[in-house]
């Protein structure tokens, strides 16, 4: 697994940088020797078939293992501009949580109202004055598209909403924060396709703001969304690359089989 | 597909109407019925048992003597009908015990469903359900004997039977049963409830007090409420520790009487069944059948206001 040498030299242009990680669940190999980076405000995708790690991988980003008992990281992340390894035992995995978001593959609004689900994330951090809570909110909102439907009941309950409007809420209390990084784990594979659609565009325009991960088990959706596309397969990274390249002339024989559809 | 085709199970019969299957259907659905209706006719019989010998009590005292009076005194010869003084001392006993049962429980719920590692957990609830299986006459004696005394120690002028001592007892009697359905609503929360929350940067405590709680809100009212019909309907403690002489008191350091220690006091007693004196526990029990239903129905409302939806 090569990177470009190129790319190499405009290492200013990376948010994070995976070196040599690996990963265990109990004794589990889970993730074996990845390298790869994400490019500052860009879309990558993470595809391969089911029980590749792809989403072991996506976890790893907001240290989400941390919460279950005998999980093993080896190797780094990366985070810029700070140049900390955000796998390091001495780094708070809330800390990097605070700096990295997530949005699940099933929306997960809290049992809140909408205006206290987008507000969740600065709750937590307390943030109180109401002023900056309605000011953020809004703003929120507004980036995922979910502000001209729900201005007029942001205090009803989240659950209200439908599933497509749920998970732009579930954006909404991400973006909230101002994430440096936004994590998708497989979010539309829940919704109906004119659901998918809003949030793939959606996916699209937050790419000014903020760098995103995205895993998916739909290529077409990589295709269409991502700048950059990895392929996993087993726990490995097989091939890293532009998503045009990976999409129309792969390298890998492996990620071939895998794209046209003869395998996976 | 050959080997397929010879193994196919002959499945399909006349299509028309089974009346073994049928029979056997209704058999089943019938004594599912009767087993459902059982307990609701068990009910109804105690409300109708309670009603027809409180009509024969209120005959002869007036509602409206029973519900303002400030005596209890219905074995003096100079007898009052007023269940005020065995209201006032069941709801103190019940007010310290949910003082005492629901933050106790609730906080060995969150320890013990979001921060416990599993191995403290597989000890410390088996522990738990073994305090609620302590007879509730060990708990009355624990009260008389252990925590008055120690109470005394603070209070120099505590009397023996008090209200204080009989509630902080009955208190941590029920604490297991408010943990262990509290638990079990918290861990009832899906996981990817606690991961949203977590994403955000929350810590166990926020996720548990700002996520976990509010999702499990029913099932914790559930638990709320059993607690509080266990502490008005509790009996043996407050028979043992309390006293047994009813007393207008909203005061925890005074002796009192509840519903319940009355009513056991009247029924051990040799008192002529058909007496007045006979026909009050009646009328007693069905104020404490009344009260427990306000809180049940109360839970009830609460429960549907707030569903449990993830």
């Amino acid at each position: 697994m090569q990177i470009d040498q190129k790319e190499i030299a405009a290492y200013a242009q990376y948010k994070s940088e995976v070196k040599n990680l690996s990963f265990h669940y109990g004794a589990f190999n889970a993730l074996k020797n990845i390298d790869m980076v994400l490019h500052d405000k860009k879309i990558t995708a993470l595809i391969g078939p089911s029980g590749c790690g792809k989403s072991t991988f996506l976890r790893c980003f907001n240290r989400m293992h941390d919460l279950y008992p005998g999980n093993r990281y080896d190797g780094e992340i990366i985070l810029h501009p700070d140049d900390v390894n955000i796998l390091a035992s001495n780094v708070d995995p809330i800390e990097v949580r605070m700096r990295i978001s997530m949005v699940f593959q099933k929306p997960n609004p809290f049992p809140k109202s909408i205006y206290e689900n987008v507000a969740y994330g600065l709750r937590v951090r307390g943030i109180k004055q109401r002023a900056i809570l309605d000011e953020k909110v809004e703003i929120a909102l507004r980036n995922s598209a979910l502000w001209d439907e729900v201005k007029d009941r942001l205090h009803e309950l989240a659950f209200n909403l439908s599933g497509g409007q749920q998970q732009r809420l579930c954006i909404a209390r991400a973006l909230a924060t101002d994430p440096e990084i936004l994590l998708f784990d497989e979010p539309t594979s829940a919704l109906d396709p004119i659901a998918t659609a809003s949030i793939e565009e959606l996916i699209t325009d937050l790419k000014a703001k903020v760098t995103i991960l995205i895993v998916t088990h739909n290529m077409q959706q990589a295709a269409r969304v991502s700048d950059y596309t990895a392929y996993m397969y087993l726990g490995e990274l097989i091939e890293f690359n532009v998503t045009d390249t990976i999409f129309i002339k792969p390298k890998n024989k492996q990620t071939e089989d895998y794209i046209t559809g003869r395998f996976g | 597909m050959a080997e397929e085709s010879q193994n196919k199970l002959v499945y399909a019969g006349k299509l028309g109407y089974s009346f073994r299957r049928h029979l056997h259907e209704r058999f089943i659905e019938t004594f599912l019925f009767l087993s459902a209706i059982l307990s609701v006719a068990i009910m109804l019989a105690i409300i109708a048992m309670l009603l027809k010998e409180s009509i024969v009590f209120f005959r002869q005292v007036s509602i409206w003597d029973f519900l303002t009076d400030t005596q209890w005194t219905p074995l003096f010869d100079d007898a009052h009908y007023g269940i005020l003084p065995l209201i006032s001392g069941t709801l103190v006993s019940s007010l310290i015990a949910l003082l005492v049962a629901l933050p106790m429980g609730t906080i060995i719920a969150i320890y013990l469903s979001e921060f416990a590692p599993f191995t403290v957990r597989e000890i410390a609830k088996p522990f738990l359900e073994l305090l609620g299986g302590v007879p509730t006459v060990v708990y009355g004696y624990f009260a008389l004997l252990f925590v008055t005394p120690l109470l005394q120690i603070i209070f120099p002028e505590l009397p023996g039977f008090n209200l204080l001592s009989a509630g902080l007892v009955m208190g941590i009697m029920i604490i297991p049963y408010v943990s262990s359905m509290t638990e079990d609503a918290m861990r009832a929360v899906p996981m990817n409830l606690r991961e949203g929350s977590y994403a955000m940067g929350a810590t166990r405590f926020q996720t548990a007090i700002r996520v976990v709680m509010p999702a499990a809100f029913s099932g914790i009212a559930a638990a709320y409420i059993l607690g509080i019909s266990r502490a008005v309907g509790e009996t043996m403690v407050v028979a043992i520790a309390a006293g047994m002489q009813p007393n207008l008191t909203w005061n925890p350091m005074e002796p009192a009487a509840t519903i319940t220690a009355y009513i056991v006091q009247v029924s051990l007693g040799d008192l002529p069944h058909g007496s007045i004196g006979y026909q009050t526990i009646f009328a007693a029990g069905l104020t404490l059948l009344l009260i427990t239903l306000v809180f049940n129905i109360i839970g009830h409302l609460l429960r549907k206001r707030y569903r449990e939806i993830y």
